[in-house]
């Protein structure tokens, strides 16, 4: 089954697996959202929107209808890059 | 003048840039506009060692230069064009140590430009902490720069970034990443279509967004020999290139950047746990909210009174000292009123930049907008309308200036044109007056009728804007895609000299912008109350002395009299007679219509003009109200009563009748047309309403 960032819990990561969607902002790939990083989901705002995340280090809120376009697979454990 | 050493200062946002430039220049900058756009331009002055001086540009903030926003492609643009009076001899990156990874693919772009680069690695005060260990010689080798690692925060290093740009000349040109390697036919191509052009300046002029760049495009517009990508294959090479400098940052990374992981884990997540929390977030959220109000409404009333005072002494003293005439007339009533106009404002203007600005210089701001977007994205803004609609019920104007975070211009301008209909505190003197008069004393469940009304009316402000806000955003049309991407900075303890020097220049910047326009129609204003064209108004005192010769009053008594007639008779008056027909729907009379007219200077002007109409004796509240009170319309009904009241109350609620917001939104969005849309759009409604309301109570 096809994971996504919105399907992450508080404190559930995973790692990013495709990002080949247009409707992606250039941005967010500056920022380290790219394929093999990793990405954890730290807290939501009321109605689960947005989203903050930590990728790959940096620290930043996204829209749901964004984080529903980047595929991940998701992680138990903790892994260095 | 001896040349000056061109530097330009490039950053991501949040890695202390505006610090270092600070650091830099100290009080030796100025703020402006970049032509043509409302984009801050900052540059300031650094003296350098041997007496040579450097011209610091603080580019505004951008994490690559891929431009996203106007903001963004204002750096863009500078780094293509070498003919750019401030294209930089050197640039100086400032990076964060905490993010340095992310911060260095904006570093790889740049020297990929092939222009003199020097790395600023600023928080280093911070690395202990947070258990991070740098080779600096080593990452100076690979990044083929040197490197000043700093504090701008603690002022260290500073004389070793000064030293570094004194001798830019040293500095290697050479590109660290190869972008090419991502297509390298596409990129063999372009080297032969355009043999002496840099290729990396060729892929960023292909690959901006159309909307923002008005680079010279015709420079690759020749496709005839090499092959063109559409927008998608751009885009995907854009994300390989991305790859590619991350690759490379890595590669670098390993080899001189050590993080021990079991150091400390810091303040950030407790206090996100706390602040970004769906109850107690927005607690902290409401009680910050409280304390802001309190602020601009009484520990700015000591500072108000006595500009508002020391206006009035200075108006009173010129007339006394000077010899009397129209010179002095202008000065006394229309030069000082109008500065005093513009000065009232500063107490309230600078208590707010002062939150605004610790607010965001701890990084907390970007948490109320993650906890308030969703909210307000449902009526066209965005999280970052809030802080702007909450600074409305103060002021429009500094709120308007506030908008300037919203990097979304359709967000942002629909902040603009809502933000006037919250309740700002000139409304409130003529709510006060017009409630106490027409809304009977009482109460219902404890509560107060006169406190009920005050409340609707700025319940009724919110409700407007958000409405507007829900409409425009239906309407509206952008070019722009809207995407919304926020860093969390780290939690920061602000610098008082950042705050010191924001709170000094925004003020400045409004008293010196909007100023100018408040004193030149104060002064017109001023001119056609004291003036008229026919010779009831000259001969006034004649004409009065005539009047009540019969009748035993004093000469005080007279020379009110006398005021009131030449006011009647002066070009306001007489405007304000000419748009009786159109007002008195609204059951208003002239001498209202003068009021209203006379209120687009300011709202607040409304009492004071009726004050000189009925030519009463002093500005004392109740003296005024009872007159007010007893006016009578031809017919012998009241002027006041439930019906004009409702209406001039709403009225005042929805019409744009403040010169200064006018003057601020043609500042801000750069055309008269977003302020004239407000101005008709605004006061249209207003008339339909308040005609409405008096033609059902009547």
């Amino acid at each position: 089954m096809k994971h996504t960032i919105s399907d992450l819990k508080r404190g559930e990561k995973g790692i990013i697996k495709d990002i080949s969607n247009p409707a992606i902002p250039l941005k967010l790939y500056e920022m380290g959202c790219l394929p093999g990083n990793e990405v954890e989901l730290i807290q939501f705002a009321p109605f689960r929107d947005p989203l903050y995340l930590n990728i790959n280090g940096s620290h930043l809120a996204i829209r749901k209808q964004t984080a529903e376009l980047i595929e991940i697979e998701k992680i138990e454990n903790h892994i260095t890059l | 003048m001896s040349k000056q050493i061109k530097v330009a200062l490039i950053g991501n946002p949040n890695t202390g840039k505006t610090s270092v430039f600070n650091a830099l220049t100290g009080l030796n900058q100025k703020v402006g506009n970049y032509p043509g756009i409302t984009v801050e331009k900052k540059e300031g002055i650094c003296k350098l060692p041997r007496g040579i001086k450097a011209h610091i540009l603080d580019l505004p903030g951008t994490y690559s230069l891929n431009a996203t926003s106007l903001d963004e492609n204002v750096v863009i643009e500078l780094l293509l064009n070498k003919n750019d009076k401030d294209f930089p001899d050197v640039a100086v990156i400032v990076a964060d140590v905490e993010n340095l990874k992310r911060n260095l693919l904006l570093y790889t772009q740049i020297k990929d430009l092939e222009i003199p680069t020097i790395l600023v690695v600023n928080m280093a005060d911070r690395m202990e902490r947070h258990g991070i260990s740098l080779d600096i010689e080593l990452l100076e080798a690979q990044l083929k720069t040197k490197i000043a690692l700093v504090s701008s925060r603690k002022g260290t290093n500073i004389e070793h970034l000064k030293d570094l740009i004194l001798n830019y000349k040293n500095l290697s040109t050479e590109p660290c990443v190869n972008a090419s390697v991502i297509d390298q036919e596409y990129f063999d191509g372009l080297k032969k279509a355009f043999p002496n052009q840099s290729i990396y300046k060729l892929w960023l002029v292909i690959t901006q967004d159309v909307n923002f760049v008005k680079l010279d495009r015709n420079l690759v517009k020749d496709t005839s020999s090499f092959s063109t990508k559409s927008r998608s294959d751009l885009k995907r090479m854009q994300q390989k290139e991305t790859i590619v400098r991350y690759q490379f940052i890595n590669n670098v990374l390993k080899e001189t950047f050590k993080k021990d992981i079991n150091a400390a884990k810091d303040l950030r997540s407790v206090l996100d746990r706390i602040l970004m929390h769906k109850v107690y977030g927005f607690a902290t959220f409401f009680f910050i909210l409280l304390l802001i109000f309190q602020a601009i409404y009484s520990w700015s009333e000591v500072p108000t009174n006595l500009i508002e005072n020391t206006f009035s002494f200075l108006a009173e003293w010129i007339k006394e000292t000077l010899p009397s005439g129209a010179f002095t007339n202008l000065i006394a009533e229309g030069i000082i009123p109008g500065i005093g106009g513009i000065v009232i404002f500063i107490p309230q203007i600078a208590f707010l930049f002062l939150f605004i600005s610790i607010l965001e210089e701890t990084g907390y701001m970007s948490r109320v907008v993650f906890l308030m977007d969703k909210i307000m994205r449902r009526f066209g803004l965005s999280g970052k309308s809030v802080v702007p609609l909450i600074s409305g019920t103060a002021c429009a104007i500094p709120a308007i200036m506030a908008t300037r975070n919203i990097e979304n211009w359709k967000e942002r301008l629909i902040t603009i044109l809502v933000t006037p209909f919250t309740t700002c505190s000139a409304r409130l003197p003529v709510y006060l007056i017009i409630i106490s008069m027409v809304i009977p004393q009482g109460t219902i469940l404890g509560l107060s009728y006169q406190a009920l009304a005050l409340m609707s009316l700025y319940i009724l402000g919110f409700i407007m804007a958000v409405a507007s806000a829900y409409i425009l955003n239906k309407i509206l049309r952008t070019k722009t895609r809207s995407f919304f991407v926020v860093e969390m900075p780290n939690y920061k303890i602000p610098l008082f000299k950042n705050i010191a020097i924001t709170v000094f220049e925004k003020t400045k910047s409004f008293v010196l912008g909007a100023g100018k326009i408040i004193l030149s129609l104060s002064i017109i204003l001023w001119f056609l109350a004291t003036n008229g064209p026919t010779d009831k108004f000259t001969n006034a005192e004649k004409i009065i002395t005539e009047k009540y010769k019969d009748q035993n009053i004093s000469k005080e008594e007279l020379n009110k009299h006398t005021g009131a007639y030449q006011l009647e008779n002066s070009y306001i008056g007489i405007c304000g007679k000419t748009i009786e027909p159109i007002i008195r729907p609204l059951g208003y009379d002239w001498k209202i219509g003068i009021a209203i007219v006379s209120s687009f200077a300011a709202r607040e002007v409304f009492v004071g003009t009726l004050a000189t109409i009925y030519s009463v004796e002093s500005d004392d509240e109740n003296t005024i109200k009872n007159r007010m009170k007893s006016e009578l319309m031809p017919d012998g009904t009241k002027v006041f009563n439930l019906a004009s009241g409702i209406s001039l109350l709403l009225f005042y609620a929805f019409a744009m009748q403040c010169m200064s917001t006018l003057a601020i939104v043609k500042k801000e969005t750069n055309s008269w047309k977003w302020p004239s849309i407000q101005l008709i759009s605004m006061t249209g409604f207003a008339y339909v309403v308040a005609f409405i309301a008096f033609q059902i109570l009547k």
